[in-house]
């Protein structure tokens, strides 16, 4: 089931089309104090084996927007416009239809490894149900491919851990096999929420290996969604920055990293602890914090924390357009007088931390 | 979904870290704890009606002389008569008002339970508190000891307490101590559980670091987070110790003549069910009113104490 | 697995023995079991009330008496009754008939609480899940005996005239002097069973089933469900095998907590449709302040919430691996 595609540079060939395309995606939740706009309008596409990062602060709605891809929202949500997974719509589709592309051609790794595999199953039953979900295949077959899918995602004598429970496991061990019930039908997308956030410092790194050998095992695209732009450096292509239920961002690695258009990246990017800074420096979070997304005000909802904010800002909400060729873009009034501002590069800060590891 | 939700620090101070910050959170204005916690009882339309409901029949109850012609003892000259305007529910054999009857019974079960309920809630909170707070072997051993106690059926200890203390007179108040005697356990319990918990919490541990004493910790900073579900449980007891208590003076082990229960009545009026079924129906319908608009009451307070079962509308 | 099991036995054995102290104790400091016969006019002569005291070993000290009273239990001795009953054989004849209508009763509750909660659960907020709500409401708050006797008084009479013959029964555990096959006493005590079945069962479905909702509610907003349905289950596989399956475990406990108050309605609706169970022996013996029958039944009651608790134990421990292993 791998994807015979021409591989091409991700996202650049002409001609190739997108695995996932989402337009305008928006999603709220009644609540008892009134609609909660959780997202406003997401677009991104994803072109076979490319891996974009979504990143924003808890709250900017990129968990949301994936679960409504995934059709695994409460049905209290209100979910509004198109998500394609290559022709088939995903957005409104019958659970019927759901059912047959969960897991064989989308598939999703979620933020708590610890609640996410059910406790009174052992993760080999646990994995085999995902194979027999979506290929008849005898009992015993499906649980060697278990075996196999445990070995690939790094666990150790995985024949005899197979039948062991979830709770015989460690955090980073169940993430382990969470990523491997994620691959087990080689999917086409693999959504990535968080996957390291519940987990400890000591293991992030070995996780996000896993995935990306995963990823690369079955030649699927992904979507990272993270709040760590050091983790998004590393591993991905493109990267799109949430703010509020918008994407505020979005463009290559470089051009985010080198050359942000946009206030609320740049906060980001300058909150990052570095080791350049003079000893006993003290961090540079954004002030203030995220709105709430219930009866959001009118204009850029970043303005109340922004240092570039002008009138207009106030008064209306900027729209994500383009401000470089190549598809960077960036949803500010005063992208035009950000060109100027060159930060210094974030990404300096790794490589001096791998030297000094090294 | 952890997503949506955007903790505000000062809502978090404000409420007691007890709380789960929830969507709710994304409120506009700040409201105060008790505001919050009223509008969510307001809310829930069922709680309302029945608060209502039963305190007008506990009022009626209690001042039954001043607005009913009837007294329970009050002998007419009509018997065995089905409701009507003058009886509205009926008399018996003897000539009774069953209305004056039923709200003598009334007020008699409801002043049962409602005692019961105070009696056990302070103790079993007590109880409840020290075991969850002081944990270790004391716990154990207090918690045993209740098990211990649940390992009989409570309706036997009741019967062989009713038929025994001060000779099985069947005196509400010796009824309502029996029938507080084993109510405490589920409460004893239920605080235990949470005051493990509580007192694992962080603003415990700073308050310990700031040299507080137990008692201030038990008192200031845990009790208070325990309010919700102490209201919650007590209002329970009242439903369970109606029911207890009717059921015990059914069995003819609770409360005797010259006092009356609605559960005596039930009694007196089953012989006559196919007779005289007014006898039987209304006394009986009294009971589930009671205790089912208390058990309405007590669910409406659980939504609006426990924000963790927050309702998001459809 | 069986050291689990065997590890549970032996922890009740010592629960049995503190439990039966407090049972004597209760009686013995609550009662007095001379007091019918001292009350009596013309009073009763002393020897007779000496000769009672000895009887029931008064004249020892509580300690011994106690002791006495435990080595005969277990020898399946229960000690003299005042009115001269052989408490044993009583006892068992009473168990089977009273254990009969508990079990079916806490099966047909468990089977109602599971169904109608999780249907509300799954359709939380909907028509199903009002109705549920309200009608377990109801049955909350309905005192045993009177729903009995409502049974009893009104649908019992309906029932058999609109078939044209009686085929519930209202009164007593089965037919006295019926003739017939097995087939024939099978049906007879079927149909003596079926409303005092339906009394008790109603009692506690109502609980259970609010409890089996609340616990469905949370593990399907669990994130390993979240993670079912992301593998591509079909809706009813991640219903059954996976949300019942883990919401069933709490609901184990809760039955088991509740299996004294099964019992103690079970001594209500025996009253009402005039049975010959345990409940018409503990209604007895505390109307006679028999102590030994009372102290017998109160042990016999506590045996069975405690083999209820056993079964609940094991129960959880085949349904939740965590527990096998811990």
């Amino acid at each position: 089931m791998t994807l015979t595609d021409s591989p091409g540079t991700a996202g650049t060939a002409a001609g190739v089309k997108p695995v996932l395309e989402v337009r305008d995606l928006s999603v709220s939740f009644p609540t008892d104090d009134g609609l909660v706009q959780a997202v406003r309008g997401v677009s991104y596409r994803l072109m076979p084996r490319e891996v974009l990062g979504i990143v924003g602060e808890s709250g900017s709605g990129k968990s949301v927007t994936s679960l409504a891809i995934m059709g695994l929202l409460p049905r209290t949500a209100r979910i509004a416009g198109s998500a394609c997974l290559g022709d088939q719509e995903l957005i409104g589709a019958p659970y019927s239809t759901m059912q047959h592309l969960r897991g064989r051609r989308i598939s999703m790794v979620f933020q708590d490894p610890i609640s996410s595999l059910n406790p009174v199953y052992s993760i080999g039953w646990q994995l085999a149900e995902a194979v027999r979900a979506h290929h008849d295949v005898s009992k015993q077959a499906a649980a060697d491919r278990a075996v196999d899918l445990l070995q690939l995602v790094g666990i150790p004598n995985a024949k005899e851990r197979a039948s062991n429970y979830p709770h015989e496991f460690s955090g980073g061990m169940r993430q382990r096999v969470v990523i491997a019930i994620a691959i087990a039908n080689d999917p086409e997308v693999l959504i990535a929420d968080e996957p390291t956030t519940a987990l400890d410092v000591t293991v992030q790194a070995q996780i996000l290996e896993t995935l990306d050998l995963a990823r690369r095992e079955t030649n699927a695209a992904m979507v990272l969604i993270t709040h760590d732009l050091g983790v998004v450096a590393g591993v991905a292509d493109r990267v799109l920055v949430m703010y509020a239920g918008k994407p505020v961002e979005t463009g290559t690695v470089d051009e985010i990293y080198y050359s942000s258009r946009m206030p609320y990246t740049l906060g980001l990017l300058a909150s990052l602890p570095r080791l350049d800074d003079r000893k006993g420096g003290a961090l540079r979070p954004i002030p203030g914090s995220p709105p709430s997304l219930l009866n959001l005000a009118p204009g850029c909802p970043f303005s109340p924390r922004c240092t570039y904010r002008g009138d207009v800002c106030d008064e209306q909400e900027p729209e994500l357009l383009e401000v470089a060729p190549g598809g960077h873009r960036a949803a500010c009034h005063f992208s035009d007088q950000l060109e100027q501002r060159r930060e210094a590069p974030v990404l300096e800060t790794d490589a001096t931390l791998q030297e000094e590891l090294a | 979904m952890t997503d949506v939700t955007v903790p505000k620090p000062d809502m978090i101070k404000a409420d007691g870290p007890q709380r789960d910050v929830s969507s709710r959170d994304f409120t506009v204005r700040r409201r105060s704890q008790s505001a919050l916690v009223l509008r969510r009882f307001l809310q829930h339309r069922l709680a309302v009606i029945s608060l209502v409901v039963f305190l007008v029949l506990v009022l009626l109850s209690l001042f039954a002389e001043t607005w009913w012609q009837y007294t329970s003892t009050t002998i007419t000259d009509d018997l065995s008569q089905g409701p009507s305007l003058k009886h509205p529910m009926g008399t018996d054999s003897t000539g009774h008002d069953l209305l004056a009857k039923v709200l003598a019974g009334a007020r008699v079960s409801v002043l049962v339970a409602l005692l019961v309920a105070v009696l056990s809630t302070a103790f079993g909170t007590v109880f409840g508190a020290l075991s969850g707070f002081y944990g270790g072997r004391a716990d154990t051993l207090m918690m045993r000891f209740v098990d211990l106690i649940l390992t009989v059926p409570s309706l036997a200890i009741l019967i062989t307490l009713g038929a025994t203390i001060a000779g099985g007179g069947g005196d509400p108040i010796v009824i309502a101590l029996i029938l507080a005697s084993l109510s405490w356990l589920q409460i004893a319990r239920i605080i235990r559980g949470l005051f493990l918990s509580l007192r694992e919490k962080e603003y415990v541990e700073a308050a310990r670091c700031l040299g507080a004493s137990n008692r201030r910790i038990i008192f200031r900073h845990l009790l208070p987070n325990a309010v919700g579900p102490i209201i919650v449980n007590a209002t329970i007891v009242v439903a369970v110790a109606i029911l207890a208590e009717t059921a015990l003076s059914f069995l003819g082990f609770g409360i005797k003549f010259p006092s009356t229960s609605l559960g005596l009545l039930v009694a007196e009026g089953q012989s006559a069910a196919s007779t005289r079924p007014w006898l039987f129906y209304f006394p009986g319908l009294v009971i589930v009113l009671i205790a089912l608009t208390i058990n309405f009451v007590g669910d409406g307070l659980r939504d609006a104490l426990d924000p963790q079962q927050n309702r998001v509308r459809a | 697995m069986y050291a689990f099991a065997l590890r549970r036995l032996l922890i009740s054995v010592p629960l049995l023995l503190v439990s039966s102290m407090i049972v004597y104790a209760l009686v013995h400091f609550a009662g007095d079991p001379l007091r019918d016969l001292e009350g009596r006019n013309p009073p009763v002569p002393p020897a007779v009330l000496e000769e009672r005291r000895r009887l029931l070993g008064l004249d020892k000290s509580l300690p011994e008496q106690y002791w006495n009273w435990l080595t005969g239990i277990v020898t399946g001795d229960f000690g003299p009754s005042v009115k001269g009953i052989d408490i044993g054989a009583d006892l068992s004849r009473r168990l089977g008939v009273t254990m009969r209508m508990v079990i079916l009763a806490i099966l047909l509750a468990v089977i109602l609480a599971m169904v109608v909660g999780v249907l509300s659960a799954v359709k939380q907020y909907s028509g199903v899940d009002y109705t549920a709500t309200l009608l377990g409401f109801i049955a909350l708050s309905m005192p045993v005996f009177w729903l009995a006797a409502l049974l009893k008084e009104f649908l019992a009479i309906r029932i058999n005239q609109a078939i044209g013959k009686t085929v519930v029964y209202t009164i007593g555990e089965s037919t006295p002097g019926l003739e017939g096959g097995l087939l024939t006493k099978l049906a007879d005590q079927a149909g003596h069973l079926v409303l005092p079945t339906i009394a008790l069962a109603a009692v506690n479905y109502a609980a259970w089933s609010r409890y089996q909702r609340s616990s469905m509610l949370d593990v399907l907003n669990s994130d390993f469900i979240r993670l079912a349905r992301a593998k591509g289950l079909s809706r009813r596989r991640v219903m059954v095998r996976h949300a019942l399956r883990c919401a069933l475990i709490p609901l184990t406990t809760v039955v088991a907590l509740d299996a004294g108050a099964i019992l103690g309605g079970a001594v209500i609706t025996e009253r009402v449709f005039a049975w010959h169970g345990m409940g018409e022996m503990l209604l007895n013996a505390a109307n006679d302040q028999d102590v030994n029958r009372l102290l017998a039944w109160l042990m016999v009651s506590a045996v069975i919430v405690v083999l209820f608790n056993l079964v609940a134990d094991l129960l959880y421990a085949y349904l939740d691996p965590r527990i096998r292993y811990a």
